[in-house]
């Protein structure tokens, strides 16, 4: 069967299974949009800007975990991916961004809507192709989905020129290859076991890269053989259930006492999945010193990246707790478990503020399984510490690149993700006015998804540095605007809701649950509310602060 | 601490730029850099010669390991290895300074490849240190150019660096 190029790249994105995609249509993409016109079985998601599909389909590979997938034109279509792109590669997401290009008869001659988005995307993908000719796409293709979703997943770019979108050849179907991790040689884990069962007071510090790779009753199973609390990175809640009596909750700059406490006394840190970012280890020299560290990872590079080990297993982190498991030999360790989920009672909330309430409460009126997309601020961390996150996938959040304006974005691939299940997005009033024109994007799509909007008025966030570190001198922190959310939301055809006190919390939730489509809630807080507590860049974990005086 | 570095990489445009992208966004010191073709035109073999301690060197060789293209990489061991490297060294050479410089050229066995009225361009090929010590000598006569290819290498015996176990023979 002969396809053109354009017909080639919709078939086998079928091949590999993707039924969502997120893009937006220009120049040099006109033969891919016809094509996948004429096919019609694909569900495209139009946003109302590039980057907001870069970002929708990453919350749509967190969610589903499978590879999230967007278009853009050449030029400004495809630089407007770059934030995404760079999003997805900081935690190690699976994405596909598919750009067109001008032909090869004017590439390097700064043609109209011309970028090397090859060279830009170099150092913020796992891969990319530039496609010059056509006996190399479907190859590509293949490529680019193996490469994005094995091993430490990424995003992965690639640039198809016009010609080879029209130029046709051969089309010979290929079964989707699938990454099957290996097994780890049997000495290295016995090794790892031995230092596991010396371990009188061992913490598990689950990341990521529990749920990439999908490890979650595997590290149930373990923590609970091993007699463990886990503590998990923002990129890890979610890994075990935060009611798990086991959990810790988040570990880090924001993290719990009942983690720090637990990071401090260990004898033992089992690092699963996760790189010891500097928001977690903060002083990379002293966070784990005088403990034994053994590390699990996907990624050879991470093992002594940032911390150095003692011990460490290089594979997929499921197949290493499997093969972990059956030597672990059972101790009594329930000293030191009790000791460590007695101290979570530091955690219960004295003085809780008004973002506290709101979460609180929006977690017991929504579903336990609602999918929650968070932008990037204080209300990210009040998320992170305060909403319930019982699930592997229920947390869509930017770890790594802390990057404002994902969540619109991220809050409508969870909601396709999920099947259009209701969706919460806890965003800020600094965060939500970078992306908040995708609110279009969910009105003409009627998404079920519920913006909590902390509207403080202020860049959370960066003020609460400047209160720290810069004698509350509040450089361009304070937002002076006069938008009146409720008025905006409803000029989109969305529904536009207000919490201005405590009262209003419950009424306004169940109003925002009840409604049909995209509901935005205009939270009103204090702009002097912080995350708390926290431990400061490059201090110990026996620093960290309970407040700002 | 200078280490040698040797990989496997596709012969593909945009790879070079990929590694040295790399080099410089994690602030890898390289003291040369070297490409060729190999017996299999799909692969190029790149000899890196690298300034930094235990730690950049095990970063160096487990970051490029992550690059698609890098099918290969190892560490070229001092002991076990052949380092080569071409010089060509163009010395001002007028007619009664010309017998020094030859006489200098034959200790160093280096060859004149070139000859007129006021220069001469000689090459040589060794270890590193020995074209250092060449050009330390022949730097009085005045060097008006020269050129050095960077560190080549190979390890000895039969072992090849294709045999090496990769990355992603690890966990794939």
């Amino acid at each position: 069967m002969k396809l053109s190029g354009a017909d080639l790249l919709i078939t086998c994105l079928k091949e590999q299974g993707v039924d969502t995609i997120f893009g937006y249509p220009g120049g040099a993409v006109l033969d891919i949009y016809d094509a996948l016109y004429r096919d019609g079985t694909i569900n495209h998601v139009l946003t109302a800007h590039e980057q907001g599909a870069s970002h929708a389909a990453d919350g749509y590979a967190r969610k589903t975990g499978k590879v999230g997938v967007c278009f853009a034109t050449s030029g400004p279509g495809a630089t407007n991916l770059v934030t995404g792109i760079a999003t997805a590669y900081m935690d190690s997401i699976p994405l596909v961004a598919v750009t067109g290009n001008v032909g090869l008869n004017f590439l390097g001659r700064d043609s109209f809507q011309e970028v090397d988005i090859c060279g830009i995307t170099m150092p913020i993908t796992k891969h990319n192709f530039i496609v010059k000719d056509i006996s190399e796409l479907a190859e590509a293709i293949r490529d680019a989905f193996f490469i994005a979703n094995s091993g430490r997943k990424g995003p992965v770019l690639i640039d198809i020129l016009k010609n080879v979108q029209t130029q046709t050849i051969d089309y010979e179907p290929i079964e989707k290859m699938t990454y099957v991790p290996k097994q780890i040689s049997a000495s290295n884990v016995e090794q790892i076991a031995r230092a596991l069962n010396k371990a009188e007071r061992p913490l598990i510090m689950a990341g990521g890269g529990i749920i990439a790779a999908e490890a979650e009753e595997e590290l149930l199973a373990f923590a609970k053989k091993m007699g463990a609390p886990v503590a998990m990175t923002m990129m890890g809640l979610g890994s075990i259930p935060s009611s798990d009596a086991l959990s810790l909750g988040m570990i880090g700059m924001h993290g719990t006492h009942a983690s720090a406490k637990a990071c401090l006394t260990a004898d033992t840190i089992i690092a699963v999945g996760t790189r010891f970012s500097d928001r977690v280890a903060l002083n990379r020299d002293k966070f784990a010193a005088g403990r034994k560290v053994i590390q699990i990872d996907i990624d050879a590079a991470e093992i002594n990246k940032n911390v150095s080990v003692d011990y460490s297993l290089l594979g997929d982190v499921k197949v290493a707790l499997q093969e972990l498991l059956p030597l672990i030999e059972v101790k009594d360790r329930t000293q030191w478990t009790n000791g460590c989920i007695e101290r979570k009672r530091d955690d219960v909330v004295k003085a809780p503020i008004e973002a506290y309430k709101i979460l609180k409460a929006a977690s017991k009126i929504f579903p336990v399984d609602t999918p929650v997309a968070t932008d990037v601020g204080q209300h990210q961390m009040w998320t992170a510490q305060f909403y319930p996150i019982e699930f592997p996938r229920q947390l869509a959040t930017s770890g790594g690149l802390g990057t404002m304006g994902y969540g619109m974005g991220a809050a409508m691939g969870m909601c396709y993700g999920s099947g259009m299940k209701k969706t919460i997005l806890v965003t800020g009033d600094g965060s939500f006015n970078m992306n908040m024109n995708e609110l279009s994007t969910m009105v003409t799509h009627n998404l079920p998804i519920v913006i909590l909007l902390m509207n403080n008025s202020v860049l959370g966030m960066v003020r609460q540095w400047q209160k720290i570190f810069y004698e509350r001198r509040f450089s361009q922190t304070t937002l002076q605007k006069k938008t009146d959310y409720v008025k905006f939301a409803e000029s989109f055809g969305a529904t536009g809701l207000t919490i201005a006190s405590e009262e209003d919390i419950v009424p306004v939730l169940k109003q925002a649950l009840a409604a049909e489509g995209p509901v935005l809630v205009d939270c009103k807080i204090s702009p002097d509310d912080n995350a708390l507590p926290m431990i400061k860049p490059g201090q110990t974990y026996e620093t960290q602060i309970d407040t700002m005086e | 601490m200078q280490y040698t570095i040797s990989a496997l990489v596709t012969n593909r445009s945009g790879v070079l730029t990929k590694i040295s992208g790399l080099f410089s966004r994690r602030g890898f010191n390289i003291e040369s850099l070297s490409v060729c073709n190999t017996e299999d035109p799909n692969l190029s073999r790149m000899t890196i010669v690298l300034n930094g301690d235990d730690y950049t060197l095990e970063q160096m060789i487990k970051q490029m390991d992550k690059v698609i293209e890098v099918k290969k990489i190892m560490q070229a061991e001092e002991n076990e290895s052949i380092f080569r490297e071409l010089l060509l060294i163009k010395v001002s050479a007028a007619p009664e300074i010309r017998n020094q410089i030859v006489e200098i050229k034959e200790i160093y066995k280096a060859k004149v490849v070139d000859l007129s009225p006021e220069s001469m361009i000689l090459e040589l090929t060794g270890e590193p240190n020995k074209l250092d010590a060449f050009i330390r000598v022949i730097q009085p006569y005045g060097i008006l150019e020269m050129a050095r290819t960077g560190v080549t290498a190979l390890t000895r015996g039969e072992k090849c660096i294709k045999d090496v176990a990769s990355y992603e023979d690890i966990i794939m």
